[in-house]
């Protein structure tokens, strides 16, 4: 287990390191920085000027080097618009998004997980068809449509939840419903399968047979093997919740992660978006440790490839 | 990005087992949705100009806002008095055609990459699979949205960004599916008789990998489809006044209070796709590649 965690590890903190590199050269291929970083009208003057005092005049290798000894303290430059440090930009919107991400993910723990092992348990019972309908029509619908039209219902015309913006517990019943209605979808039909594939073994034959009760066929047997595919897909998708939330959070204006990132693309604030996006990277990133480290953990066999 | 591939569990549903059950139609019936709902989003994109009742970028400020059902307007008109059937059957065009051109860039760039990074075990390979490590460590939304921010915006541009975004999946699975295939007995048979490595390639592995290509660029599908309408939606994509859902979305959400028809129908639209395609992918996984898991 040790000698898989450390190589984990490893690998881990060479992707951090390359994805840091992929968004310096984000910036630096696509043409002159500078004329990413300012307005449209502005002075070549002022360009020149700016220019040196970015230090974008050295050669890029010493810009590089710069960059990653920047970062690796933190420190991705100042934002343009608000004149603060980027990554505490960031940082300070973290607790928005958390609360956001986090309460999503409750409600589809709560929500997909037992539809998903009810539908595989009573296959093809009523329920089974109800929560099959349920879940491709939750693949398909965009969040941003599915946001509109909960603001238009209960914001627009019976008044019962407010718009957007952050505050009291009805200011997220809408964002956390829109970003966790994709990822239950997801997760109720990944349950569902898992559990069926478990069902079939012939370890679940064998316990029948021999008289165990459906309840601890189905709790014992059943859901501790069929935990591990759950558990992969389901991390895989948290990380798609990072993304979600860029969309969510601009329909309903909530201040988060997202919406800052969303906000900074379009002020050309690009310290803010780099800061942004590696920050956005590195938790993505760590979440798939985690997910790859509680694999191992769930199922032995993993960690001898 | 990763849709929900799960083989042995759907394809066993196939088979009838213990009492009071629907019989399979289910399945069929899914299929045959999907089927429908992806002939009818063709046949909308391809004879939009004949289907629309009105030009997608006429204005007529008389005109401006009517609700669904005004006499010449069946679902209404936007701000600017433009008809909104119009733009509606406009945006299937579009959001098909940025559809098939991702999926066919990322296709063959992916499908390319995976199949000599699986075939040819040295230096080249490791390095590809460490870049599109680095690449899935960026939600796809915010990846593709980004590269869009600093590559400009625009129509060419935003299949150029999907794409940049999106050919890591078809280069992982490719690659998967090369590594078992060429260690089969043919394989090495052809080998041994001397046979060229391009043909080796092209002849023998490509063959056995195509069906888990043309499986995951129906997956993929509807997710460009749906990223591309949330860019738009974000501001980063096609631009107004070309009618694409997602700028329309926009649009509509600043009239929400008052115009409720210019947000529901081009997400209706879209969802209706995105729901045909998943559903019409769904069946080709089940019969081609049940097994793959994307």
């Amino acid at each position: 287990m040790r000698a898989y965690v450390v190589s984990r590890l490893a690998q881990t903190a060479l992707v951090v390191f390359l994805s840091l590199t992929a968004v310096f050269a984000m910036v630096r291929l696509s043409g002159d920085p500078v004329l990413l970083f300012m307005p449209m009208d502005i002075q070549a003057k002022d360009v020149n000027e700016f220019r040196q005092r970015l230090g974008f005049n050295d050669p890029l290798p010493v810009q590089y080097a710069r960059f990653i000894g920047g970062a690796v303290r933190g420190d991705f430059g100042e934002s343009l618009r608000y004149k603060q440090d980027a990554l505490g930009l960031v940082l300070g919107r973290l607790p928005a998004t958390l609360l956001l991400a986090g309460t999503s993910l409750l409600l589809t723990v709560v929500v997909a997980i037992p539809l998903g092992v009810a539908s595989a348990v009573r296959r093809n019972s009523l329920l089974d068809h109800v929560g099959t309908v349920a879940t491709v029509l939750g693949q398909a619908t965009p969040g941003f449509w599915l946001g509109l039209m909960l603001i238009y219902i209960f914001s627009v015309k019976l008044r019962w939840l407010p718009t957007g913006g952050m505050g009291g517990l009805a200011h997220l019943v809408m964002p956390s419903v829109v970003l966790a209605a994709f990822l239950s979808a997801r997760i109720a039909r990944l349950t569902r399968s898992a559990v069926l594939d478990v069902l079939g073994e012939e370890y679940i034959l064998t316990a029948r047979a021999k008289g165990l009760g459906e309840g601890r066929v189905v709790g014992k047997h059943t859901l501790r093997n069929s935990a591990i595919p759950i558990v992969t897909l389901a991390g895989l998708e948290i990380g798609q919740i990072l993304g979600g939330a860029v969309i969510t959070e601009t329909i309903f204006a909530w201040p988060g992660l997202g919406r800052l990132t969303v906000q900074a693309l379009l002020n050309r604030d690009f310290p803010v978006v780099l800061a942004a996006v590696f920050f956005i990277s590195l938790v993505y990133t760590l979440i798939n440790l985690a997910v790859d480290l509680a694999y191992g953990w769930l199922d032995p066999r993993v960690r001898l490839r | 990005m990763v849709p929900a591939g799960h083989g042995r569990g759907e394809a066993r549903e196939a088979q009838p087992s213990g009492l009071g059950q629907v019989p399979c139609s289910v399945k069929d019936l899914k299929a045959w949705l999907g089927i429908g709902l992806t002939a009818a989003a063709i046949v909308v994109a391809l004879a939009a100009p004949w289907l629309a009742p009105h030009d997608p970028l006429k204005a007529d400020f008389v005109q401006s806002l009517r609700p669904p059902g005004a006499p010449g307007h069946p679902l209404g008109t936007d701000q600017l008095g433009r008809d909104l059937l119009a733009r509606v059957l406009y945006g299937a065009r579009l959001a098909l055609f940025i559809g098939t051109c991702t999926v066919l860039i990322t296709a063959v760039v992916g499908g390319l990459l995976g199949l000599v990074a699986g075939f040819v075990e040295r230096w080249p390979s490791a390095v590809l699979m460490r870049i599109a490590d680095v690449q899935l460590s960026f939600p796809f939304i915010l990846l593709a949205m980004t590269i869009n921010a600093i590559v400009g915006l625009g129509l060419r541009n935003i299949i150029l960004s999907l794409s940049a975004a999106g050919w890591v999946v078809y280069a992982r699975v490719v690659r998967g599916e090369v590594l078992v295939v060429k260690q089969r007995a043919y394989v090495e048979a052809a080998a041994a008789l001397g046979m060229g490595r391009a043909r080796l390639l092209f002849r023998h592995i490509l063959p056995n990998v195509a069906p888990s290509i043309v499986v995951v660029a129906s997956l993929q599908f509807s997710s460009f489809i749906v990223a591309e309408a949330a860019i738009s939606f974000l501001g980063f994509g096609v631009q107004p006044p070309t009618p694409a859902w997602g700028s329309m979305l926009s649009e509509g959400r600043d009239f929400l209070y008052v115009a409720w028809w210019l947000a529901a129908f081009p997400g209706a639209a879209l969802a209706l796709t995105a729901l045909g395609v998943n559903l019409l992918g769904d069946w080709l996984r089940d019969t081609l590649d049940p097994k793959l898991r994307v």
